[in-house]
């Protein structure tokens, strides 16, 4: 059963995109509804186990750890399975009702599509530091091909910007990889981890690599200039799923190295540095967020914002006590779900607006709010949780990080917390009240399909609803490791 | 020093001209061949390193050619999806180079209506 699920989760997104590279766009439709419906049930049959029988370790194929390929299914992997699921589901869901289904290269996006699922599966549950290298590069390229599909100059534009320079993120992962092995001579993280604890050698430099190459990946400030060109110009699906999952890949990998190596390797100052570049992105991307003329630049510097968050991780999980750390780790970890969805959502609804008004202007908007569109409903609620206000699963992840930041003395975080907050209620009440200006001379406006409309709504509501179940997804994170089933 | 530690010093020196030319060109086509260059550069180190210490047996261990050859695949990769957008890029715009970010978000200002349509929708 175990076999069955894993090839579930990693193969058969392969397998969709084999058979969705053969099909137009329209037929590609049906084979990827189908597909998103069994990779629902295989990640929801996965998290089950993990509930039955503890986490484990699973060798691909029955190859075990130096010579095969092995994965970690623990609960923050399950998580992470999940959500994909949800966001991608969504975002596929609405792309197949979005996407132009008479132009030709569209049918390009269905392939793409799963081959990023894929990956992003396999970087959630490898343990080895090559297979999440190769997992990144795969997401990387899936990726840029999602944002320049089908795009005139600009989108090219951003994709080449992109391309570029998640290239170089990589090759400091890459060198940060090959110092490690030609230190330890192996690869599995839960191994060099063991090592380093018996050899006492400092990995500090190659550490310090692989965090930086990630942190360019993940649009850490100051290096986030190429994010908002790419997700503002893609199309609002690829959008949501690029702001929901993609920039997460990389800062999870970021994390699982700091937790696992930065009590030996890491240093205080690289700690700090870390979460004061996060500190930066919070309050410089919602500045930006704040005066951009365009609805999707808006959604897109607040994601620069609300990745900064993330980076608190650093400091406050480094010589600090075990509740502190924890703490952190689960705040962290509700603020990449809570965001994923509230971001999916916001993409969505705003490409919605854009097809209601015709016009990607924050200014279009004016007067929309007598048409009430479910929409601009939807926008407003995922608004709610990247605001951090109850019961929302913003408001439950801020919560903790303040708790952590304020119990382990760091306070200065707990002041970026609240401006974070703060300034997030700024823009997203911005494009409230350009929708309600009221002598606007607008007399036209397209109501999109309701089950257009539908998708992002469900995200927002999930993304509300997230503070409510706080409490049983974060005993997930803490099950034990199932006997037999250590490295 | 043995001759894996001069393939790695090698490698060392490879990657930091390659990234010296990523950041310092402007041609998009030699900012490929820059990047390609750098991970040549890091190649040789994990081969190199990994020969001269760690693994089981120095000399010996045969995953980092194996690791190297998964990079390479990687990397042709990405250098083939980097030509096809340069060259459509190239085909649309007649441009070699990227603009610098506040040229580009004039440029975008002014060339509305068509373009903002094609990127949003």
């Amino acid at each position: 059963m175990t076999t069955w699920l894993m090839a579930g989760l990693l193969f058969t997104p392969l397998a969709w995109a084999a058979i969705t590279l053969l099909l137009s766009f329209r037929n590609g439709r049906w084979v990827s509804w189908l597909g998103m419906l069994v990779q629902v049930l295989v990640s929801v049959g996965v998290w089950l186990l993990v509930v039955d029988r503890g986490e484990f370790y699973h060798g691909l194929g029955g190859w075990d750890a130096p010579l095969g390929i092995e994965l970690r299914v623990d609960g923050l992997a399950i998580i992470f399975v999940l959500l994909t699921a949800t966001v991608a589901t969504a975002c596929g869901w609405h792309a197949g009702m979005y996407l132009d289904s008479d132009k030709p290269w569209q049918k390009h996006f269905w392939p793409l599509f799963w081959f990023l699922w894929a990956a992003l599966n396999s970087v959630w549950l490898s343990g080895d530091l090559f297979n999440l290298y190769v997992g990144l590069e795969v997401i990387t390229l899936t990726a840029v091909g999602l944002v320049a599909v089908g795009g005139q100059a600009d989108a090219l534009r951003a994709a080449l910007r992109y391309l570029l320079v998640a290239l170089v993120g990589s090759m400091a992962y890459l060198l940060g990889v090959a110092l490690v092995y030609g230190e330890f001579g192996v690869l599995s993280l839960a191994v060099v981890r063991e090592l380093q604890a018996e050899n006492g050698v400092g990995m500090t430099l190659p550490l310090a690599l692989m965090l930086g190459g990630l942190a360019v990946k993940s649009a850490l400030f100051p290096m986030h200039g190429w994010l908002p060109p790419a997700h503002g110009v893609a199309k609002s699906p690829v959008s949501g799923l690029m702001s929901g999952l993609v920039v997460k890949a990389s800062f999870y990998i970021a994390a699982r190295l700091w937790l696992e190596l930065g009590h030996e390797a890491g240093s205080l100052a690289l700690a700090q540095v870390l979460g004061v570049l996060g500190s930066a992105a919070v309050v410089w991307g919602s500045w930006l967020a704040l005066r951009q003329k365009k609805l999707k630049q808006v959604v897109a510097y607040s994601s620069v914002a609300q990745i900064g968050y993330l980076f608190l991780l650093f400091p406050l999980t480094l010589s600090v006590s075990e509740a502190v750390s924890l703490q952190a780790q689960q705040g962290v970890t509700l603020q990449v779900v809570s965001h994923a969805l509230a971001k999916g959502a916001m993409f969505l609804a705003a490409g919605n607006l854009i097809l209601s008004v015709r016009s990607g202007e924050v200014d279009a908007l004016a007067g929309v709010g007598r048409f009430l569109p479910f929409s601009l409903f939807s926008f407003g609620l995922a608004g709610v949780s990247l605001m951090g206000l109850p019961p929302s699963g913003g408001f439950a992840a801020k919560w903790l990080l303040l708790q952590a930041s304020l119990a382990s003395g760091q306070w200065w975080w707990a002041l970026v917390l609240l401006a974070g907050g703060l300034l997030s209620a700024l823009y997203v009440f911005r494009i409230y009240q350009a929708s309600f200006v009221q002598d606007s001379d607008l007399d036209e406006f397209y109501h999109p399909p309701r089950s257009l409309e539908l998708v992002p709504m469900i995200l927002a509501l999930l993304a509300l609803g997230l503070g409510l179940v706080v409490d049983p997804m974060l005993t997930l994170l803490g099950r034990p490791f199932g006997e037999g089933s250590v490295p | 020093m043995s001759a894996h530690l001069l393939y790695a010093f090698g490698g060392v020196v490879l990657c930091g001209m390659g990234l010296g030319g990523f950041i310092l060109l402007s041609h998009l086509l030699r900012k490929l061949l820059a990047f390609n260059i750098m991970g040549s550069g890091i190649f040789l180190i994990l081969v190199g390193l990994a020969q001269h210490g760690g693994g089981a047996e120095p000399g010996m261990d045969p995953v980092p050619q194996a690791l190297v050859l998964t990079g390479i695949v990687v990397a042709v990769s990405a250098t083939a999806l980097a030509l096809v957008l340069i060259r459509r890029y190239y085909y649309l715009t007649g441009q070699t180079v990227l603009e610098s970010s506040a040229e580009s978000g004039r440029r975008n200002n002014d060339d509305d209506p068509g373009s903002r349509k094609d990127g949003a929708l």
